[in-house]
């Protein structure tokens, strides 16, 4: 009987081999694969052994974490709900984070290389050290102020948005989303509240998590003027130069008449009053003089065709992405420029598309003087014990145009709020400029009201720009609701900012 | 005692062994409590302690009773009971931080529980120790243990599911607080009478054959009542949806007839068997459903673990062993250190997958010194039945250690994705008493065989004293047996 017991022995030999094999490839080869598995709840429990660093903007703390009693330590809390949700996003427990939570998640968590120092401190202190903390340019007065006066804009609207940064450096100021979401239901432990809550956003026909300021693009309408005019300044005219204008003007198939009669009815206007009475027979006309060519390529040195501009930290590729804004095809199938088109695309109509963003970079190059600054959203990175790690370095994107032609539209749109239809954004003790815009969508629906605009100080400084857009306004006039709230934010915002 | 000049008994050398296996069974529940609480707790020695006084005490029954038996048996088996204690204990930790309660007692939870049945399971080996001076005594009851095995199979079958069913699976006898699972005995009964029943029949089971395709069978009247057993707990554990110990028992019986006739063709009839078998169950299980069902379910989260659907089926969901599997890899080759990981996230972790909690704790090389050790086991008692001079012992050893190192592979091969998935306990780790009092009996027996191999020629190992009975000389009712060198 001894063989076969010693066969048996080999039988045990070769099973318990198998074994050993089998966990060599699932511990040794898979480990990592496994380690990483979405479904390896271990991961994420280690990731909340530590406290996320706070996201903050003017010494007010928008998103911290909170101690709890449950398996994953720290709660991720948004003070402010819906008011930071388009810039902040949010970091939920079993989803990807979005918004800043995502592109300064490194950072937050403690696991960038810059915090390395922390983490070998860590080591010899056996102590968890929070991750590090982002502070952001916004200005908080702007941002609230901007929030209050969207959700209570005094037409209805229900939908729009608004974006300050300071012209000078390209600090983002405020950056609002109408409507928005509280990101804390998302960030909620419990599972299936946050996946329910996810799923009812998502469903929400009025798009909540919808970053309107930086993802959506919309015909601009008379915003786009500002372009044409750049375009019209460096081909010879001045802003005295007289136009061709009219109460109607009929191009192809396009029939072009202005807002109302008593704008620009007569044969010639300048080109200052034409920007400040909104001309569209004296754009449109421009437009064509000009040619497609110069008014594709203005609108392109100011930013719009740029598809790859992310505004977060300016030392990394990562940040909140912009959508392209674009004035799309002015062609006819033969390629021959289609004059009807391009008269309909110099009013900002047909087929432009801007984002907000876009706009407000157009009022700031203006205010800086040619000069356009790439926007951004970290000013500074600190460490856990508020040690500053980085700070940002303003840097210059682009020239769209010369200080000349710079000082000629800012005095063009300075008298589109002095005297025309930018009225409504005047301020106390700032000088504003700007252009109004209300653009036409689709038939038979309330247009959009736009306002691009900027803020001098009394000392001569660009302290803000601006670009508020309210979709579907009811009523007429639809740009003086934005010009109004657009004045408010860059009053707010000329109390300081991105400091 | 008496010894026998130049044969040594190496109880020292299990003496050293047991100390060893304790002190790495303390530094596991030290590390456990550095962990957790960041400091150790005043008692943190206790269980340890505890434990080393109890396999002491198993020690100086063994250096008494059974002078000659294997040293290396107890001290692995004491290492593997206690890493089960110690592991049971930090889950009990766990679970008290997680509830915000200070450290639990020594006696309390199922670490302190486990500790208990420790200590009943150590003295009923000491008993059998004690009992049984020849095993060879054993066969005497050889029908009585195979009909009470029978019997105690059958039991929670015939029981109503309220004092019978736990998580599905119809194997306990629960009376109030207290739950035995008697299939863990009947086991033991079952090799027992299959030895006995074999070792009297090998003979005519190895000569009295007729020849059919080439392979040698039996008459069936020599085979009738092996397999009117066998397939009878088949019958009864497909009922009481017990599929692991089915293939534990079928393992056993094809083991113990090949060992007893010595012809390999009854292993290749009995893989044939077990792999139709299995398929006839998979196809039964995805037509018949019934009590097929449920392998059915286990076949495919076997093949795709990782499937979404498989995943999120309401029941019979692969979430345990997917969650098992990101346990182990987890831990990589070293693990994360006893106390560090999350075990918690496997359900069942204190049970059938005591191995993947280990796992990810004690890492590739842990599990790996584990597996070692359980080999060791196995291996040592194959041992004892190569140099014990009597077929029943051979066959009694033989089967119990080829069930023990087999049990190992069917629940370590299933929550590593291996074979699929049966529920088996993890002899001497899992929680649970009748588990580790049956390995317990197993090890004694082992330990009782063992003497026998390694002691003098005497019969078994010499008893202590001349008694009023003496030791039968040969198997109770064999026919004269010829012992192949």
């Amino acid at each position: 009987m001894n063989a076969p017991l010693r066969k048996s022995g080999v039988v045990l030999f070769v099973l318990f081999g198998l074994i050993f094999a089998n966990l060599n490839w699932i511990q040794g080869y898979k480990a990592d694969e496994y380690r990483t598995h979405p479904w390896n709840g271990r991961v994420k429990v280690a990731e909340y052994e530590r406290p996320r660093g706070v996201i903050e903007a003017g010494g007010n703390a928008l998103a911290q974490s909170k101690e709890t009693d449950d398996t994953l330590k720290y709660l991720r809390v948004y003070p402010k709900k819906e008011i930071y949700a388009p810039v902040l996003g949010y970091k939920p427990v079993n989803l990807g984070a979005v918004g800043i939570e995502e592109t300064e998640n490194d950072f937050l968590s403690g696991e960038s290389d810059k915090l390395i120092g922390d983490r070998i401190t860590d080591m010899f202190t056996g102590e968890k050290t929070g991750g590090g903390n982002v502070l952001l340019s916004l200005n908080t007065d702007a941002q609230e102020v901007a929030w209050k006066q969207m959700i209570n804009n005094e037409r209805g609207a229900k939908k729009g948005a608004a974006v300050a940064l300071d012209p000078r450096t390209g600090a983002i100021q405020a950056l609002v989303s109408m409507p928005s979401y509280d990101p804390n239901q998302l960030v909620t432990h419990d599972k299936n509240a946050a996946a329910k809550a996810y799923k009812e956003l998502n469903a929400d026909k009025d798009q909540p998590m919808l970053n309107r300021a930086l993802s959506q693009t919309l015909p601009p309408g008379s915003t786009f003027k500002v372009v044409v005019s750049a375009a019209a300044l460096e081909s010879g005219y001045g802003v005295d130069t007289e136009i061709p204008a009219g109460g109607v003007y009929k191009e192809g198939g396009a029939v072009i008449r202005n807002a109302e009669d008593e704008v620009c009815p007569g044969g010639e206007v300048t080109l200052k009053e034409a920007l400040t009475e909104s001309c569209n027979t004296g754009y449109a006309k421009l437009g064509v003089k000009l040619g497609a060519a110069k008014v594709k390529q203005k609108a392109k040195d100011f930013g719009f065709e740029e598809s790859d501009l992310r505004i977060g930290n300016l030392e990394s590729k990562d940040g909140l992405s912009v959508a392209a804004s674009h004035t799309g095809d002015i062609a006819n199938p033969d390629g021959s420029t289609d004059k009807s088109a391009l008269a309909q695309s110099s009013i900002g109509q047909r087929d432009v598309r801007m984002t907000p963003l876009q706009g407000a970079l157009i009022a700031a190059t203006v205010a800086n003087g040619g000069d356009q600054m790439r926007p951004y959203l970290v000013q500074k990175l600190l460490s856990s014990e508020r040690r500053t790690i980085y700070t940002a370095s303003p840097q210059k994107k682009s020239s769209p145009i010369d200080s000349k032609v710079a000082g000629q539209l800012k005095e063009m749109m300075v008298s589109v709020v002095e005297n025309g239809t930018g009225k409504k954004a005047q301020v106390d003790g700032l000088t504003i400029g700007g252009k109004t815009g209300t653009a036409q969508n689709a038939e038979g629906a309330d247009p959009h009201g736009w306002f691009i605009g900027f803020a001098f100080n009394d000392k001569g400084e660009a302290v803000s720009a601006v670009c508020v857009m309210l979709e579907n306004v009811s009523g007429g006039h639809a740009s003086a609701e934005a010009a109004r709230i657009a004045g408010l934010i860059m009053k707010a915002a000329a109390g300081g900012g991105g400091k | 005692m008496s010894r026998i000049p130049g044969l040594k008994t190496r109880r020292n050398a299990e003496l050293g062994l047991l100390a060893l296996a304790m002190l790495l069974v303390a530094a596991f529940g030290a590390t456990v409590e550095a962990n957790k609480y960041d400091k150790l707790q005043p008692n943190f020695w206790v269980p340890a302690a505890l434990l080393s006084i109890l396999f002491l005490g198993l020690h100086l029954v063994v250096r008494y009773v059974a002078p000659y038996a294997d040293p290396v048996l107890l001290p692995m088996v004491a290492l593997i009971n206690g890493i089960g204690v110690a592991f049971l204990r930090r889950i009990d930790i766990a679970n008290a931080i997680n509830d915000k309660e200070g450290p639990p007692g020594i006696f309390s939870g199922i670490g302190g529980r486990q500790l208990a049945w420790t200590l009943i399971a150590l003295i009923l080996a000491a008993a059998l120790l004690l009992l049984i001076r020849d095993h060879r005594n054993v066969s005497k009851y050889a029908y009585t243990l195979g009909l009470t095995g029978i019997v105690l199979m059958m039991i929670p079958a015939v029981l109503p599911g309220s004092l019978s069913e736990v998580n599905g699976a119809k194997l306990w006898i629960k009376l109030g607080a207290f739950s035995i699972q008697p299939g863990e005995f009947a086991k033991l009964m079952l090799v027992t009478f299959f030895a006995y029943y074999l070792v009297r029949k090998r003979e005519v089971l190895s000569l009295a054959s007729k020849r059919f395709l080439g392979i040698d069978f039996p008459r069936g009247r020599d085979l009738g009542p092996v397999v009117t057993v066998w397939l009878f707990s088949l019958l009864v554990l497909v009922f009481e949806k017990d599929l692991g110990t089915a293939l534990l028992y079928f393992g056993l019986f094809v083991v113990t007839l090949y060992v007893a006739t010595e012809r390999s063709s009854w292993l290749i009839i009995g893989l044939l068997l077990f792999f139709g078998g299995v398929y006839l169950a998979y196809l039964l299980g995805a037509s018949v459903g019934g009590p097929f069902a449920n392998f059915y379910d286990r076949a495919q989260i076997w093949l795709d673990p990782f499937s979404q659907a498989n995943y999120e089926r309401v029941s019979g969901n692969s979430y345990q062993l997917v969650q098992g599997l990101l346990g182990l890899g987890t831990g990589g080759l070293f693990g994360t250190g006893p106390g560090a990981g999350s075990p918690l996230s496997v359900p069942e972790v204190q049970n059938d997958f005591i191995f993947a909690g280990l796992g990810e704790e004690i890492g590739l090389f842990g599990l790996s010194a584990l597996l070692v050790c359980y080999m060791l086991i196995a291996i040592r008692g194959l041992r004892a039945a190569i140099g014990v001079r009597d077929s029943f012992g051979k066959l009694v050893a033989g089967g119990l250690s080829f069930t023990l190192g087999l049990q190992v592979f069917v629940i370590l091969g299933g929550i590593t994705g291996l074979i699929p998935l049966t529920g088996q306990t993890t002899p001497f780790l899992s929680s649970g008493g009748s588990s580790l009092m049956a390995n317990w009996l197993l090890i004694a027996m082992l330990l009782r065989i063992s003497n026998a191999a390694r002691g003098p020629a005497t019969g078994g190992g010499g008893p202590a004293r001349p008694g009023p009975k003496k030791a039968p000389t040969q198997l109770h009712g064999a026919m004269t047996e010829v012992i192949k060198p």
